[in-house]
């Protein structure tokens, strides 16, 4: 994962923009000559993609007519949708992940809206991860389902629901013990962010899945459990340092003021510090949400059927639909885009409008 | 961090109160409680004993030294089926090493050109730059390379291998590029010189205290090009070409890559341009926009005010994310894995499964990242501070 923190973009208003646009693009000769190339590479770029998903593409029938033609299979998209949406989740209970998705989506797009920005958001990404858990293993008292048939979008956006929200946990302490002036603390809270950070998210799976259950001989340790785990610290260790980069940011008069008002050290973090650090890296926080989303996918190689797999999974039956693999990464990439590309785009808001209040 | 160091010492200063003063306050508390957190991890630690002993397993490295009964596909050095699982783990993570610096180079190079031509100033290529950017860096890393390793998979057989350029071949066996052979001994005395030269050009350039002009670089240069030129004409040095050439059912000569470390490259590379791209724009965009018109003002040019002005300011912001961007990339090497490249995850996945010896091998497994990163790592955090003593980046 990488973490960027974005520039300021400075956007000039929107008709003189264009008017510039437009004169850049010939401002010299050179200039229109590469405007010439690119306009060409483009085109191109679209014919093929055009050719590929429209004009070669099989629109109607079976994997007879993907047989005969070259480009994008789309039956096969509407003939898998339901695997590939919720993998290997028994047939008859579909209601239930179906549910879990509607619940987390309803979450996502509350927590959009800043005027939504409450305690209770924050009590509701613990709550609802929980209730999704509840609600896809059936313990409210239907047909008990275990974790290996979770599967599909649901598992992975609770896979990225849990470890995100829990990273949160994990990570403000941290970040708070790495800038204490408590020596053995702050040496501790160093060591665990330095060596989760060091290892590849794959070694740290392979540790959540061979090591973890070895930790309580005698309890059964769930592999979806221990996967959290090890996602959860994981994530925080690169999330206590987007929170130490804000705690850095401001300025040591906050901290002095609130110690003038008595103000006891926690009820400062609560008050005044946190409020502020977490704004100030919002790009960055988005940033990480949609590089833990983009990981999810690694929690295949330790057996989890997350939607990735799930879509692997469907365009493997060679013998059903030959070469589906294209049009199966090409369905996936879509559905991570529009997340991200979303996702990435409201940070830019939310910074501008954030930027905006704190002028006014 | 709080700030001591700007005090001055107390009089009675001794080893022990420094210790006192950098343990700070609550400190039996702090002493119990990194107690009660160690004696957890050592309770952890005593129950994998416990459940490795259970399933009859004793702690050790010895299996290191055991034969290892598999084949790997690629290697650096030479490996057989049989030789020590050690040796087996060296041959991965030179695989791993192999493809972080060749990815960290292509990825570097095609970054920041991508990036400079973002901010070159045509609306239309800037756009185009941004769109890849936003493709690359919105889609999971693991489906392009499911991707990448699906296009070389399709690629055609050897006698039909495509060819892009010339002497460079594409078939579903690998990828075939032209490679450079030295046929003569006086390699290392040029080598020798080329160092001198970029040492006494370092040298002049700490003298002067100002960058070299475009004058003084095309003399260096000369100096750089010529010496060797004349030696390897007076010498009979020759430099040859090694190119690839289709022989029967194969082609042979040149360097060849096979299809997954192909795969690996292409993918790591494009997804890390990317991030690279974003970096260098967003180091250009942190030098404000009255430097360059100050640069304008003293009669400079645009590539100038970028070389002299912009771009010593930008490094700032790019360094410490680029060297975390290189070395995100060596760890995304371990996504080798799941398009069978066989690096150092691979291996000693493998060994794991066929000894049984998970534990150990995945220690093994963190102990080889952690050499790598933590040094990395604590180089980044040093510039940092450094920076921030210059008061070049907000603390």
């Amino acid at each position: 994962m990488t973490i960027l923190l974005e520039g300021a973009p400075t956007a000039p208003p929107k008709a003189e923009g264009w008017r510039r646009t437009a004169a850049g693009l010939v401002s010299s000769p050179v200039n229109a000559a590469v405007t010439v190339v690119v306009a060409c590479l483009i085109a191109a770029a679209f014919w093929v993609f055009f050719r590929w998903a429209v004009l070669d593409a099989a629109w109607l029938g079976g994997a007879e007519a993907c047989r005969v033609h070259a480009g994008a299979c789309w039956p096969f998209v509407r003939a898998n949708a339901q695997l590939m949406t919720f993998g290997v989740y028994p047939q008859d209970l579909l209601w239930r992940p179906a549910a879990s998705l509607a619940l987390m989506a309803a979450l996502i797009a509350a927590s959009m809206i800043p005027r939504l920005w409450s305690l209770g958001l924050a009590l509701a990404w613990g709550a609802v991860p929980a209730l999704v858990c509840v609600l896809l293993s059936g313990a409210f008292g239907g047909r008990p389902v275990s974790t290996n048939e979770w599967g599909g979008l649901p598992l992975t956006l609770l896979v990225w629901m849990i470890a995100y929200a829990g990273a949160f946990v994990i990570a403000i302490p941290l970040a708070l013990a790495r800038r204490s002036n408590m020596g053995g603390l702050r040496t501790a809270a160093i060591v665990v962010i330095e060596l989760v950070r060091g290892v590849p998210m794959l070694v740290a799976l392979y540790v959540s899945r061979f090591i973890v259950p070895m930790t309580a001989p005698g309890l059964e340790i769930n592999l979806f459990v221990s996967v959290e785990t090890a996602l959860i610290l994981f994530v925080a260790s690169y999330l206590a340092e987007i929170v130490r980069a804000g705690l850095q940011a401001l300025p040591r008069g906050q901290t002095e003021a609130a110690a003038a008002l008595g103000l006891s050290y926690w009820r400062t973090v609560q008050l005044v510090l946190m409020p502020q650090a977490l704004r100030a890296v919002i790009p960055a926080l988005v940033n990480l949400g949609i590089g833990v989303l983009l990981s999810t996918p690694l929690v295949a190689v330790i057996g989890m059927t997350d939607f990735l797999s799930a879509v692997r999974e469907a365009a493997s039956h060679e013998q059903d639909w030959p070469g589906c693999f294209t049009t199966a990464y090409f369905v996936a990439g879509l559905v991570f885009f529009s997340i991200c590309f979303v996702a990435s785009r409201y940070s830019r808001w939310l910074e501008r409008r954030l930027r905006a209040a704190g002028r006014g | 961090m709080t700030d001591s160091s700007a005090l001055p010492p107390p009089a009675d200063d001794t080893r022990l109160a420094a210790l006192r003063r950098w343990w700070g306050p609550h400190g039996l508390a702090q002493g119990v409680g990194l107690g009660a957190a160690a004696l957890v991890l050592a309770v952890l630690a005593a129950n994998v004993l416990a459940s490795m002993h259970r399933f009859g397993m004793a702690p050790s490295l010895t299996y290191l030294t055991e034969p290892a009964n598999f084949d790997i596909s690629e290697s650096l050095i030479v490996y057989r089926a049989g030789d020590p699982y050690a040796r087996a783990i060296l041959v991965g993570l030179l695989n791993t090493l192999k493809l972080a610096v060749a990815g960290c180079a292509l990825a570097t190079v095609l970054g920041v050109a991508l990036g400079l031509l973002r901010a070159a100033g045509n609306p239309l290529l800037a756009r185009l730059v941004a769109a890849y950017v936003e493709l690359a860096r919105n889609t999971p890393l693991v489906l392009q390379l499911f991707f990448w390793i699906a296009l070389t998979r399709a690629l055609p057989p050897v006698r039909q291998a495509l060819q892009p350029l010339p002497h460079a071949y594409l078939s579903v066996r690998g990828v075939y590029l032209p490679g450079l052979t030295v046929e003569s001994g006086a390699v290392w005395p040029i080598a020798a010189f080329l160092l001198l030269v970029a040492l006494v050009v370092h040298e002049i350039h700490k003298r002067l205290g100002r960058p070299l002009s475009a004058t003084e670089w095309g003399f260096a240069a000369a100096a750089a090009l010529l010496v060797p030129a004349f030696w390897v004409w007076a010498d009979g040095v020759r430099l040859s070409a090694d190119l690839p050439a289709l022989r029967g059912f194969n082609i042979v000569g040149g360097i060849s890559l096979t299809p997954e470390f192909a795969a690996m490259l292409t993918g790591l590379s494009v997804y890390y341009a990317a991030n690279i791209a974003e970096i260098v724009r967003s180091g250009l965009q942190s030098v404000t926009h009255g430097q360059w018109e100050a640069g304008r003002a003293l009669g400079l040019h645009r590539a100038r005010i970028l070389q002299l002005v912009v771009l010593p300011q930008a490094m700032r912001v790019i360094t410490p994310l680029m060297t975390s961007s290189w070395l995100d990339l060596t760890k995304d090497t371990t996504l080798g894995v799941l398009i069978g490249f066989t690096e150092v995850t691979a291996v000693i996945k493998t060994s794991a499964n066929n000894t049984g010896n998970a534990v150990e091998t995945i220690l093994v497994l963190v102990v080889v990242f952690l050499a790598i990163s933590l040094p990395v790592s604590a180089a980044i955090n040093a510039y940092n501070r450094v920076l921030a003593r210059r008061g070049a980046v907000a603390s």
